[in-house]
């Protein structure tokens, strides 16, 4: 940099500020404050991003946020923020914040083509319960659904899945969890019968290694990756090794970006378990005592509609979950077949850096963190992925003890805590149970004080699988709360729209801030957010950790959980249950669904006064009485003394979180191992207690292709995700000025050579477009992602390019996760008319 | 173009009267109407290069970079913005030096150096475009509370 340019530079425009900003004083005033002036109100509280979960101080003036900064007593972050974390403080602040219900009308009544219009509170549920009401009586609660959120707070979730499968019996209640980490979720139910991780982030100043599997921590879980640099910084010792399809600014701090074709992550797992067989580095011990081997069926397709020719073609699409016992012969033989040669060939990585790789996993010196997220999870295998990675640390027994850890990263705020452990999944209830198991339907029955048989079994309608039963018109009735699905889905404007537009449903949508999903609803309900309200979220590691309301919300709008328990309010069992349940039961006949899930005796059981006079809670004041505080204790009792231990309620407020299980006040950092653990037996050494044989199963997979890969027409790979200063679809960071200055639009990164290739230059306007669809945007050769040729890399924040459009809604078949990461797509200038139709 | 972003707009405003959309690119927030309609990508922003020091919401918010980053390297051998900002350079440079909080480990204790915690600066600290802000946001700085009348005119570029 040219330094004396820049210090001229600087003195001129200071002095041009200083005049432009009229800043000269009367000499009398004083510029200093005292007093009551300099007082803010400070309080805890985690952050609204991402799953890592870090503490925030937030101060509070006369009733609005006026700063926040990194948590000093928090163990997450220790003090520290990112750039959207630093900048929380203005997210409830965009002037276009949602401050009463808007309905779609014509001549004062609803319409599914009318325009939005203001309407009450009573006007919006009224319509709302009447089309509710309608479809249950017409079709059934099949007909009936809810996409929820990893945003929602832990008692948000809750009481939305009390009032979605005991209210109107459906389990077609799903998170946004699904898109972001399912595939991590069904993983650690199939290799250790619990889920979320053995390890915590201590691991991180334990380790000696970092791989990193599809994973751009630096920009993604900036502050877990401020203790990964910290750890690799401090002690020369340790290595950071990535795995990518494309390098980033984690690959620029890595001693090795290891850059393989999209899918091939598979081989390359194989090949290193394979690498570990062959030189003798299995555990057996640990192998024999704690590990059962399985084989995956394989040929599972790829989550598609049933009539794709990829399902039709496919073996085993209807029973892809199924394993089959296995030996370690059976499971060594299949992975012999992963020679370097063959994971070189696949993977396109030289094979000496192959071998670094593995002689990391397979040295008993070096404890290993791995370290995953969305490349793995949104993956067409990814729970293969998953297993696979477990694979490497059970055969090696680097598991579950400070340094050696499989250890899942997670995208939003609660997806563990919300999604996963109060189960709002369409199969899963809370604590790890099942929908589909009569056991647990009955003893949630029991907690939940309803008549037995009530809780329906059917596994509900996934995320995909609900955009395109309301596109089918089979999904009539429909509720998103705190997520915009409409720019996040994938293969939107086939799949997703018109399900939204479909004029035999009813969506409505709850949201702080007019996102796309709102504008293509048919009633927007304006909702309170962050520290509007009393919530309790669960990061990554098992930690979870409460804040207080801390402002009130703008005009009407309102929690999530004041919106589903008011709604609860316009049902009578009566009208939403069987005859022959309450003929049965008569008990419960006349009675309201608030009175049932919500007045019942347990959820209302605390006072008000139990609340901390220090602070606001609306929503308790509207129903009288603590209703957070009854709604977590009613659900803490499905963990209590089954490894799910929650703390008493009182304790979060005063912590910086805990991590699960909380075994006589005290968390435990990892699982599964005699002295750390409190559930292992003495005597045992390491139990993985959550199967009931207590052992952990490695399962044997292969290699499968892609749903789609690039061919002479769609010649690129697509692979989509996120920056480090937007967070998912940009509805909060796109708000905060400093934020969007900084990142203000989606691009397309592509190697300098595809440009060229198509006589594109930097920022060109172009069209990427795939069979599905098509966005325009602009080409970026340089900047902080530098992609091989043959790949392009678009953000998804951008609602003027919503690059959904373009993606394919394939998943994996098992978790039902979309895979973003790889489509095939072809770019040409904007300018050339001739690139074809889109169909 | 202009002309049915215009149209775009007026159709949405009535309905979300709270809100002020300032650049003719709000399609960002909420999209092109209707949906399925495929709309020009807006230019590509210019980086803010003047130098000049932006005034921080609060105290502990990070500081914007008021230059261009483009090519500064951040590897495990440099760590380009350190050679300004570094306290022995910033004589030479005149740039601020970096945080004292930047001396201090996850404990607290204070090193000879910049914390190997905050090495990746452009995880807090991020340059800035000429992209007008999408929508006001009414953020109140807590100086404007307590003397509304002395406060200078926020700069906008």
């Amino acid at each position: 940099m040219d330094l004396t340019r820049r210090t001229v530079l600087k003195a001129q425009a200071a002095a041009a500020a200083a005049a432009a900003a009229n800043v000269t004083l009367p000499a009398s005033a004083q510029n200093i404050l005292t007093g009551e002036d300099l007082q803010l109100q400070w309080s805890k509280a985690p952050c609204r991003f991402c799953g890592t979960g870090c503490g925030v101080m937030v101060g509070v003036k006369d009733g609005k946020v006026v700063a926040t900064h990194g948590d000093m007593q928090a163990e997450v972050n220790r003090g520290l923020n990112c750039v959207k974390g630093y900048f929380l403080s203005k997210i409830m602040y965009g002037s276009d914040r949602l401050t009463q219900p808007l309905l779609r009308m014509k001549n004062g009544q609803f319409a599914k083509d009318g325009e939005f219009q203001p309407v009450s509170w009573d006007q919006a549920f009224d319509e709302m319960a009447r089309q509710f009401k309608q479809v249950l009586k017409e079709k059934g609660p099949e007909a009936v659904g809810m996409f929820g959120s990893g945003q929602w707070t832990i008692w948000e979730g809750y009481a939305a899945s009390k009032l979605m499968r005991a209210g109107f019996r459906t389990n077609n209640l799903d998170p946004n969890a699904r898109h972001c980490m399912a595939s991590a979720a069904v993983t650690f139910i199939r290799a250790f019968g619990m889920d979320e991780p053995m390890g915590c982030y201590d691991d991180f100043e334990n380790a000696d290694a970092f791989v990193l599997w599809g994973s751009n921590m630096a920009e993604m879980h900036p502050i877990l990756w401020t203790r990964v640099t910290d750890r690799r910084l401090s002690h020369p010792h340790v290595r950071i090794m990535t795995l990518s399809t494309y390098e980033h600014r984690t690959t620029d701090l890595s001693d090795m970006a290891l850059i393989f074709k999209p899918n091939s992550d598979l081989a390359i797992m194989n090949y290193i378990a394979n690498y570990i067989i062959q030189t003798g580095a299995v555990n057996r011990e640990f192998v024999e005592k704690h590990c059962n081997f399985r084989m995956a069926n394989t040929d599972i397709g790829y989550g598609l509609r049933p009539d794709h020719v990829l399902e039709q073609r496919a073996q085993h699409a209807n029973d892809a979950q199924i394993s089959s016992p296995a030996s370690f012969e059976d499971y060594a033989k299949l992975m012999s077949q992963y020679t370097v040669e063959k994971a070189s060939e696949l993977s396109g990585i030289p094979k000496e850096r192959l071998e670094a790789l593995a002689k990391l996993y397979a040295d008993p010196k070096v404890k290993v963190m791995s370290l995953w997220t969305m490349g793995f999870n949104q993956h067409v295998r990814g729970v293969w992925a998953n297993h696979m990675v477990y694979n490497l640390h059970l055969l090696t027994g680097k598991i579950a003890e400070p340094g050696n850890s499989p250890f899942s990263l997670t995208g939003q705020p609660s997806a563990c805590g919300t999604a996963r452990e109060v189960g709002t999944f369409s199969h899963r209830l809370p604590a790890d149970m099942q929908v589909n198991n009569p056991e647990h339907r009955k003893h949630a029955e029991e907690i939940w004080r309803l008549p037995h048989g009530l809780l329906p079994e059917k596994v509900g309608y996934h995320a995909v699988q609900q955009d395109r039963m309301l596109k089918d018109g089979k999904l009539n009735a429909y509720w998103i709360m705190c997520n915009n699905n409409l720019q996040t889905a994938p293969n939107t404007n086939n799949e997703t729209y018109p399900g939204y537009r479909n004029p035999a449903n009813f969506v409505v949508v709850s949201d702080a801030y007019p996102t796309v999903t709102a504008m293509a609803a048919d009633l927007i309900l304006p909702a309170a957010m962050w520290v509007e309200k009393e919530g309790a979220y669960g990061n990554a590691e098992r930690r979870t950790h409460f804040w207080h309301q801390l402002v009130n919300a703008p005009g009407e709008a309102r929690s999530d959980l004041w919106q589903l328990v008011e709604f609860s309010k316009r049902f009578t069992t009566d009208e939403v249950w069987p005859a022959a349940i309450l003929d049965a039961n008569p008990g419960y006949k006349g009675k309201s669904l608030y009175d049932i899930l919500f007045a019942n005796g347990e959820v209302n059981k605390f006072p008000l006064s139990e609340i901390d006079s220090a602070y606001e809670n609306r929503e308790a004041k509207a129903f009288g009485f603590y209703v957070q505080k009854g709604l977590f204790e009613e659900y803490a009792t499905f963990g209590r003394g089954h490894g799910h231990d929650l703390a008493p309620f009182e304790m979060y407020h005063q912590v910086r979180g805990l991590r699960w299980p909380v075994v006589d006040g005290k968390e435990t950092l990892w699982r599964y191992r005699e002295g750390l653990d409190p559930y292992v037996e003495k005597g045992s050494g390491l139990q993985f207690y959550g199967n009931p044989d207590k052992k952990a199963n490695i399962m044997g997979a292969p290699y499968e292709p892609p749903a789609e890969s690039p061919d002479a027409e769609y010649d690129l790979w697509l692979v989509t995700g996120r920056v480090l200063e937007h967070w998912h679809s940009g509805s909060m960071t796109l708000r905060v000025p400093e934020l969007y200055k900084a990142f203000p639009g989606a691009v397309v990164f592509m190697h300098p050579d595809d440009a060229a290739k198509r006589n594109l230059r930097r920022g060109q306007e172009v069209r990427v477009v795939s069979r599905r669809g098509e966005i325009h945007s602009r080409i970026e050769t340089r900047g902080r992602n530098s992609v091989p040729p043959g790949l392009i890399f678009v953000p998804f924040f951008d609602a003027s390019q919503l690059i959904n459009k373009v993606t394919l809604d394939a998943t994996d078949p098992i978790s039902k996760q979309t895979d973003f990461k790889k489509c095939a797509v072809k770019v040409v200038s904007a300018a050339t008319a001739d690139a074809g139709d889109v169909p | 173009m202009r002309r049915s972003v215009f149209l775009v707009l007026v159709s949405i405003v009535p309905c979300l009267a709270a809100g002020t959309i300032l650049a003719q690119d709000a399609p960002r927030l909420r999209g092109p109407d209707p949906f399925t309609r495929e709309i020009p990508a807006p230019p590509m922003q210019r980086q803010v290069t003047d130098d000049v020091r932006v005034r921080r919401n609060y105290p502990d918010q990070p500081p914007v970079i008021p230059h261009s980053i483009e090519g500064y390297a951040m590897d495990l051998n440099a760590n380009k913005c350190m050679s300004c900002h570094a306290r022995k350079f910033t004589e030479q440079s005149q740039a601020p030096m970096i945080s004292v909080t930047h001396y201090q480990d996850r404990a607290g204790n204070t090193l000879g150096g910049l914390s190997p915690r905050r090495y990746v600066c452009v995880s807090c600290h991020v340059p800035q475009t000429t992209a007008k802000p999408l929508v006001e946001n009414s953020f109140t700085d807590m100086d404007a509370m307590t003397e509304p009348e002395r406060q200078p005119e926020r700069r906008t570029r």
